[in-house]
């Protein structure tokens, strides 16, 4: 005799699994209706006009964007360079050695970035940085890779430090009692461990510094627009579904790159 | 068989999965447990006991079967309205609650008054000798007082049944000998049903006044201890409980031949049998008394020894002997080992 | 001993002096300037003179008559800073309202689902602010997605301006900030013990009753890391409103925003911008209070 019973679930709260499949439904709807639209071979961002990559083509055809996005993969990839580098290096400096004087002070310094609100920085470093082209006379990148690389610091600097505290620190002595210098002990246990970590640190910031809108809007000067810039430019003109393909074009590089985060961070299992 | 029961599984199977993947939990268990007795659940890990366990509570739901409380079916009443409480393996006490607050959570949520909770918090506490800790974290408790508050959280509602999941298991040898004994006593003073489940046969035989022997979702034995240990019905149980030695023989007129030309006085039985004998039901003599043996390996373990014997024709056995002054059998040596035909259980093939 | 300790120190300093050095040039260190800023006259044209000032302080909540010099409450600020708090705090509980079912669903799912329903959680979450502001802006707009689908469905024969309004902003920024609230919330759930609501059911729980008695005391320091974490940026939001409100609608960060452009009153902008750091870093004080007061290892 085999009696059908519901079992008694005890993870199941009323209501709640019905509201996730909603939020779950919230959050693509626009992004899939985004996406949808990037193909429409009319002129309307929400008019249906047949199946067409005429949008990309249209995009990548515009100068403007053309420009902007060499310029946002140009800042993008140094921005991520540096602060991929300083962040771990600091992260080395700020783990595994025990508590030290002034270690919360830098933590808080760090992340810092993640604390103060964009615009307050994007303020601050309009005012900063108009004073120093005013006194130099330079207009270039600098200062938009110097601003990006600062607010990807704290992006970059999670991964490696979860990455460190998670190592053994028994490997390090083993291979200072098999008589490698500590440049070797670095160099051949320390940062092949350390690796994974680094990398997925720098797709982070890499992503982060590609995203930013306030910040590079302050702090550019003419003719610097990154895609988010060119974007919210647009705006005041009457919106196309080119907006949409670059979207989906940046939202496909952000899908991309987070998928190969997520692999590389789950290898370690 | 209802009323005098507090607890009856009829036919339990509990199936996981289905098709191929189909996973067997609890074959067909059906047992009966008395009001104010405390029963456990014995057997390895992955047997079903704790499975079981979880469809009394209403944790599980069986497959197929019912489980009856006071004679009454409550195989489909959820957790919360049956008044059975359980003591998890893990405590699971609630964290941001202090313990009297822990205590008395099961009384709140019957819609129990201030007073009265209060006044069951105390008299539990006092039962479980934590009075002291009443206003506590449980972070702040040592691992033996947070068993002692799971065990009251439990208790605090007066429930029909308690059932414990491993409860002794997270704790060290000496505590957990002073909980069995202070658990035995709980039981006593308030006559509440226990159901204690465990993989721990020194446990089981301590505290119980019934034990279920349990193997692959089956039930194979429910007996007394002394019946538990003593007449074991299968090999698996005699081999579960306690040490035995397993002689493969076969039975003849005049007893069991375990050995071309050595045969024990067990009579009554046909063809291939089992033989089971305790280690301690082996007595060693000079050579000449009993069956001949040598001596393969002597191991002294304080209280007692074990000698491997070598029998002739080949079966070994072990036999426990308690270390005396005076000289001792050494490995090498030809001694004599007597059985006790009474001692022998002959288990069926 | 302090040798060790000291050189460790040192180490310490060293290894993380680039960093350090970086951010104090391009974080940090221009704050201070907008600190010192906030305290200076407006210039002419834009920027600021060099003489000291409590004028830009005075402007964030009164205003003084151009004709009589009579001082009043600035109410177009005031109304600002009003409506920055309100849409955050409603931003706030939309997302909580959402994300605890959310996280709580994906927390409970088994681990490989589960893996799948964070990563697609994740995709928003690290998806351009921009691009998403856009897409829900395409769904809201009059000839959008949600108008022809209630036109066609017969409910509203007019399309309901939603775009450029104040449920437009909170629309977009409950969109946008969601995944904040729901990737908190899912660490503390997935560290929570369920065995503690087998525990509360076996002890005549009700549902609801472990919902607010067991699983909310327990998850509160996720639930308030989420709540901070939408609370934060939604007070600080210069995108979402500029896109979705259409230039009326101004929260905190437009407003300061317009100090730098059209307004040219940069010490006005700075002080406006030093309110916003307070009350963020007063959120944020409040937050590491009760993270570590719940925290039983601290």
């Amino acid at each position: 005799m085999i009696r059908m019973r519901k079992a008694f679930d005890v993870t199941t709260l009323p209501g709640f699994t019905f509201i996730a499949i909603t939020a779950f439904v919230l959050l693509y709807a626009p992004i899939v209706t985004l996406v949808i639209y990037s193909f429409n071979g009319g002129n309307s961002v929400n008019l249906w006009g047949g199946f067409s990559l005429k949008w990309y083509a249209e995009a990548a055809g515009n100068e403007a964007v053309q420009g902007a996005a060499v310029r946002s993969f140009i800042i993008a990839v140094s921005a991520s360079g540096i602060a991929t580098t300083v962040a771990t290096m600091a992260a080395l400096g700020t783990t595994r050695r025990g508590k030290f004087k002034g270690q919360t002070a830098i933590y808080i310094m760090i992340n810092q970035p993640l604390m103060v609100p964009e615009i307050v920085t994007a303020v601050a470093l309009l005012i900063f940085f108009s004073s120093i082209k005013i006194a130099t006379g330079y207009t270039g990148l600098g200062y938009l890779i110097i601003a990006h690389a600062a607010f990807c610091v704290p992006f970059a600097y999670l991964p490696i430090r979860a990455r460190l505290e998670g190592m053994d620190l028994t490997m390090e002595t083993a291979a200072a009692d098999l008589y490698a210098t500590p440049w070797q002990t670095f160099r051949y246990v320390t940062l092949p461990i350390l690796m994974p970590g680094v990398i997925a640190g720098a797709m982070l910031a890499f992503v982060i510094s590609l995203d930013d809108v306030i910040i590079t809007e302050f702090v550019k000067s003419a003719g610097q627009d990154t895609l988010p810039t060119y974007m919210l430019g647009q705006l005041r003109r009457a919106l196309t579904p080119e907006v949409n393909a670059i979207s989906t074009a940046l939202l496909a590089l952000t899908v991309v790159i987070l998928t190969a985060f997520f692999l590389i961070t789950r290898k370690r299992d | 068989m209802s009323e005098e029961h507090a607890v009856v599984a009829q036919n339990v199977g509990k199936v996981y999965g289905t098709g191929a993947a189909a996973f067997t939990a609890l074959g067909d268990i059906s047992i009966a447990i008395r009001k104010g007795e405390f029963f456990t659940l014995l057997g390895p890990s992955g047997c079903g006991k704790t499975t079981l366990l979880r469809c009394i509570a209403g944790f599980e739901t069986p497959t197929s079967g019912a489980i009856l409380l006071s004679g009454r079916d409550i195989t489909g009443v959820p957790p919360n309205q049956r008044p059975v409480n359980t003591v998890f393996q893990s405590y699971a006490l609630f964290p941001h609650l202090t313990v009297a607050e822990n205590v008395g959570f099961g009384l709140k949520m019957q819609g129990k008054s201030k007073a009265e909770i209060d006044a069951a918090v105390d008299r539990v506490l006092g039962l479980v000798k934590l009075e002291p800790f009443a206003t506590r974290l449980p972070a702040q408790l040592s691992g033996g007082q947070q068993q002692r508050v799971a065990l009251a959280r439990a208790l605090a509602p007066e429930p029909e049944v308690l059932l414990l999941d491993e409860p002794l298991s997270a704790l060290d040898l000496k505590l957990r000998k002073a909980m069995q004994v202070e658990l035995k006593r709980l039981q006593t003073e308030t006559g509440i049903t226990f159901i204690f489940v465990t993989h721990d046969q020194e446990e089981a035989l301590t505290m119980s006044d019934r034990i279920g022997v349990m193997s692959a979702g089956a039930l194979l034995q429910v007996g007394s201890p002394h019946e538990i240990y003593e007449k074991p019905v299968d090999r698996f149980v005699a081999d579960f409980i306690g040490e035995t030695n397993f002689l493969e023989g076969e039975a003849r007129a005049d007893g069991v031949e375990i050995a071309p030309g050595v045969v024990l006085p067990v009579t009554g039985h046909a063809g291939p049998v089992t033989l089971a004998v305790r280690p301690e039901q082996l007595r060693i003599g000079p050579p000449g008394e009993g069956l001949e043996a040598e001596v393969a390996e002597a191991v002294y373990m304080g209280t007692d020894t074990h000698f491997t014997l070598t029998l002739a024709g080949g079966p070994q056995v072990v036999a426990r002997v308690q270390s005396r002054a005076g000289p001792e059998p050494r490995v090498g040596d030809k001694v004599g080992v007597s059985i006790d035909a009474a001692a022998v259980q002959v288990l069926a093939e | 001993m302090s040798g060790p300790g000291r050189s460790k120190a040192a180490n310490g300093w060293l290894l993380s002096a680039p960093a350090l050095l970086l951010l104090l040039v391009a974080a940090s260190g221009p704050l201070l300037i907008v600190a010192v800023y906030s305290f200076l006259e407006k210039g002419d044209y834009s920027g600021v003179r060099w003489i000291l000032s409590g004028e830009a302080w005075f402007r964030v909540l009164f205003e003084r008559d151009i004709f009589d010099g009579t001082v009043s409450l600035a109410d177009a600020n005031l109304s600002i800073f009003w409506r920055s708090v309100k849409l955050s705090l409603a931003t706030t509980f939309i997302t909580f309202a959402l994300g605890l079912p959310t996280a709580w669903f994906i927390a409970t799912r088994p681990p490989k689902a589960r893996a799948v329903w964070l990563f697609l959680i994740t995709i928003p979450f690290w998806t351009n602010l921009l691009i998403r502001t856009f897409a829900i802006m395409e769904v809201i707009r009059n000839q959008g997605l949600l108008n022809t689908f209630l036109i066609n469905l017969g409910v509203i024969s007019e399309p309901i301006q939603i775009l450029y309004t104040d449920t437009a902003v909170l629309i977009g920024m409950a969109y946008v900030y969601l995944p904040l609230m729901v990737l908190p919330l899912f660490a503390a759930i997935d560290r929570f013990d369920f065995k503690l609501i087998e525990a509360g059911y076996d002890l005549y729980a009700t549902r609801w009753r472990i919902l607010r008695s067991v699983v909310l005391p327990i998850i509160k320091p996720g639930i308030v890391a989420g709540c901070i974490l939408v609370f934060v940026p939604s007070l600080g939001a210069y995108v979402t409103p500029r896109v979705l409100g259409g230039g009326k609608n101004m929260m905190i960060g437009n407003f300061i925003e317009l100090q730098f452009g059209q307004g040219q009153n940069w010490p006005l902008g700075a002080a406006l911008s030093m309110v916003l750091l307070v009350i963020v870093m007063g959120a944020l004080l409040i937050y590491t209070r009760v993270s570590s007061r719940d925290d039983p290892h601290a």
